[in-house]
């Protein structure tokens, strides 16, 4: 048995061997086939870390808080447009330093808004942030020059800023500018410090920006008394369930919402573990899909070798009439030809990897060109899915061409001319 | 008795048209004999030898080879008996194409299921039709002659109880023709049964008794009394 797969392996490839052009062309709809599924695979493996990969330097400790009820499928109601004041800057306080959410790490309260700066002739319009709180531990970064504001400055609406790096280059060039002053909205604020240079992460330009007290914020520039929303951090990501909820509990109770399910809530807390957990899924979801789409002209590939088989059946109708002369069974035959259809497929699912490969590998190179922070990769699951793939496609094409030609009659087939 | 024949039937049905290609045959034919199957084309000596080589059935009649019924035997078991017992040379060779002489001749091992040395044994085989130096040679690189001699050494690989040779000279020329039959004489004298089916006289005379066969019948059945031998050269003695 042993022997005879090997004698039909042996023998196919070497057919395949004496007729190299036909062979090509047979197995093509196959390297195609797993060539797309390959570069579908490895490029959304790419796309995906280059995702995740933002999620993480963002942090996956991040607690997001925000006014309006919660609807943790649709985007939050402030995207939406819709001014929801039910956040004020005494939450921010309550959860800050709450001995009962112990393992909430920082937390920053926002009022951000598109404004624009004036020094001397020059004007720049930026977000300005009005981030008060735990600055530094919930969005990193770090100060190239001067200080940030402290929390005595903050109770006392001081008129400073601290500019990021873009900003600081607009308006004062290479001169330094810590001690100068700027205008936002006619008001005069001090420049005490300049961000380093830091990019975007995920949407956030950390360099367009400047960042001033929260409550000079809300009570100067723009007059209002309420927050936009409240972003903290937890000290460990095992910690985030708990701490979300304790974070609800202390919203709840201030709140005076006493309906523990959520529905009556005025806020909504959500946290970036959530976020990368999801858009794994998403992406996942997508990739797969993709891949499926390519596996399709797998098929199709698979039906161009089944009437080739075909063919070649009618070809070797005289080898099939002496092969069962000298004793071939009739499973013999079939044996045969599904070992060459097989061969086939796995040959040029084999090819396709190689192709599928090399294009992936291209494409990557040309992509880290264009400055993106992007992996090669191949995984093996994928190149077993291939080969497995193409084996069976082998398998379930070969059938009808093999059964169709043990079915000759060995008169008949020796009498075909 | 290896080969016995009564009443043999074999018709074609046509969508209600019924053609008679044998009207039934009786024979036996013994272990060690040498036969030929003699007639004109049409006759229906290509279908007899298709039925006694277990290639095809008869519609009617009983065949017995070596002593059994072959009535009831399946697809499978026909194939075993095709392999195990019997040995076919055709007109047209059938040898394998991009296949060397070696491979060809193990192909009847391949489907065997006794335990045999396949490369010894070709080997073994194709010295005994005088190819020992032709084993890695394509059939396309061949004679004519050598592709018969390889289609024989095919046909004894299996040690067969009998060897069916269908016009084995008909796409040779006249020496090489003369030679593939002396193999066949030096093989029944070693004691092979052999039957060749074939329309010429001169080429039936090789064996010891003629079968004759006209319009799906037994014409004759004789003992042929000036057997020709081939000089061992190519030349008729």
């Amino acid at each position: 048995m042993i022997n005879f797969v090997k004698q039909c392996a042996k023998a196919s490839l070497a057919s395949l061997l004496a007729n190299k052009t036909r062979s090509f062309l047979t197995m093509l709809g196959i390297i195609i086939g797993v060539a797309a599924v390959i570069i579908i695979m490895s490029l959304g493996a790419g796309a995906q870390n280059l995702i995740i990969s933002q999620i993480k330097s963002f942090g996956t400790n991040k607690i997001g808080i925000l006014p309006g009820k919660a609807d943790s499928n649709g985007p939050p109601a402030s995207a939406l447009g819709i001014v929801i004041t039910s956040l004020k800057f005494e939450d921010a306080q309550a959860l800050r330093n709450n001995p009962n959410i112990p393992h909430l790490s920082g937390v920053v309260a926002y009022d951000n808004s598109s404004e624009t700066l004036n020094y001397q002739n020059a004007s720049y319009t930026t977000s300005v942030q009005g981030a008060s709180g735990d600055y530094f531990t919930v969005e990193g970064g770090d100060l190239a020059d001067g200080r940030f504001f402290t929390d005595a400055e903050e109770q006392a609406t001081a008129h400073v800023v601290v500019l990021g790096d873009t900003v600081k280059n607009e308006l004062f060039g290479d001169s330094p500018a810590v001690g100068a002053n700027i205008k936002i909205r006619n008001h005069i604020f001090q420049v005490i410090g300049v961000m380093k240079k830091r990019g975007t992460i995920l949407v956030q330009n950390y360099d367009d920006m400047v960042i001033i007290p929260n409550q000079t914020m809300r009570k100067t520039v723009l007059g209002i008394d309420y927050l936009n929303f409240i972003r903290a951090t937890v000290d460990n990501e095992s910690n985030m369930a708990e701490t979300v909820a304790e974070i609800k509990e202390v919203l709840r109770t201030r709140h005076a919402i006493t309906d523990q399910s959520g529905s009556s809530d005025d806020f909504n807390v959500r946290n970036s573990a959530d976020a990368l957990a999801l858009i794994t899924t998403v992406t996942n979801a997508l990739k797969f899909f993709l891949a499926a789409m390519a596996g399709l002209s797998l098929l199709v590939g698979g039906i161009g070798i089944m009437n080739i088989m075909l063919v070649a059946v009618n070809e070797r109708t005289r080898e099939i009439g002496l092969r069962k002369a000298v004793g071939a069974s009739n499973a013999n035959i079939i044996l045969q030809f599904l070992i060459e259809t097989i061969i086939i497929t796995t040959l040029g699912g084999l090819i396709g990897i190689i192709v599928g490969a090399l294009i992936s590998f291209l494409a990557s190179l040309i992509i880290k060109s264009l400055g993106y922070d992007w992996n090669f990769s191949i995984s093996p699951s994928s190149v077993i899915m291939a080969l497995g793939v193409s084996a069976t496609i082998g398998l379930i094409f070969g059938i009808y061409p093999a059964s169709k030609a043990s079915r000759l009659e060995p008169v008949e087939a020796l009498r075909y001319e | 008795m290896l080969i016995e024949v009564k009443n043999l039937v074999k018709e074609y049905r046509n969508e209600d048209v019924i053609t008679s290609v044998l009207r039934g045959l009786n024979f036996e034919i013994k272990k060690g004999e040498f036969v030929s199957i003699m007639g004109p084309s049409g006759s229906g000596k290509s279908t007899l030898m298709h039925i006694l080589g277990l290639l095809d059935r008869p519609t009617s009649g009983v065949y017995k080879f070596d002593g059994r019924n072959t009535e009831n035997l399946d697809d499978n078991e026909l194939a075993m008996m095709r392999n195990e017992k019997i040995g076919f040379v055709f007109q047209a060779f059938n040898l394998l194409p991009r296949t060397n002489v070696l491979e060809n001749v193990k192909l009847p091992l391949l489907y065997s299921k006794k335990k045999i040395d396949a490369e010894t044994r070709a080997k073994k085989v194709l010295e005994s039709v005088g190819l020992g130096h032709r084993l890695e040679y394509f059939t396309n690189q061949i004679s004519g002659g050598e592709k018969q001699r390889v289609a024989i050494a095919r046909a004894l690989v299996n040690e067969p109880e009998i060897i069916f040779a269908d016009e084995p000279t008909g796409n040779l020329d006249s020496k090489s023709g003369i030679q593939v039959m002396e193999i066949f004489q030096k093989l029944n004298d070693a004691g092979h049964t052999i039957i060749l089916v074939t329309h010429e006289t001169a080429t039936a005379e090789y064996a010891d008794r003629i079968i004759k066969i006209r319009d799906g019948e037994i014409v004759g059945d004789e003992k042929v009394h000036n057997k020709r031998r081939g000089d061992g050269n190519g030349q008729l003695k």
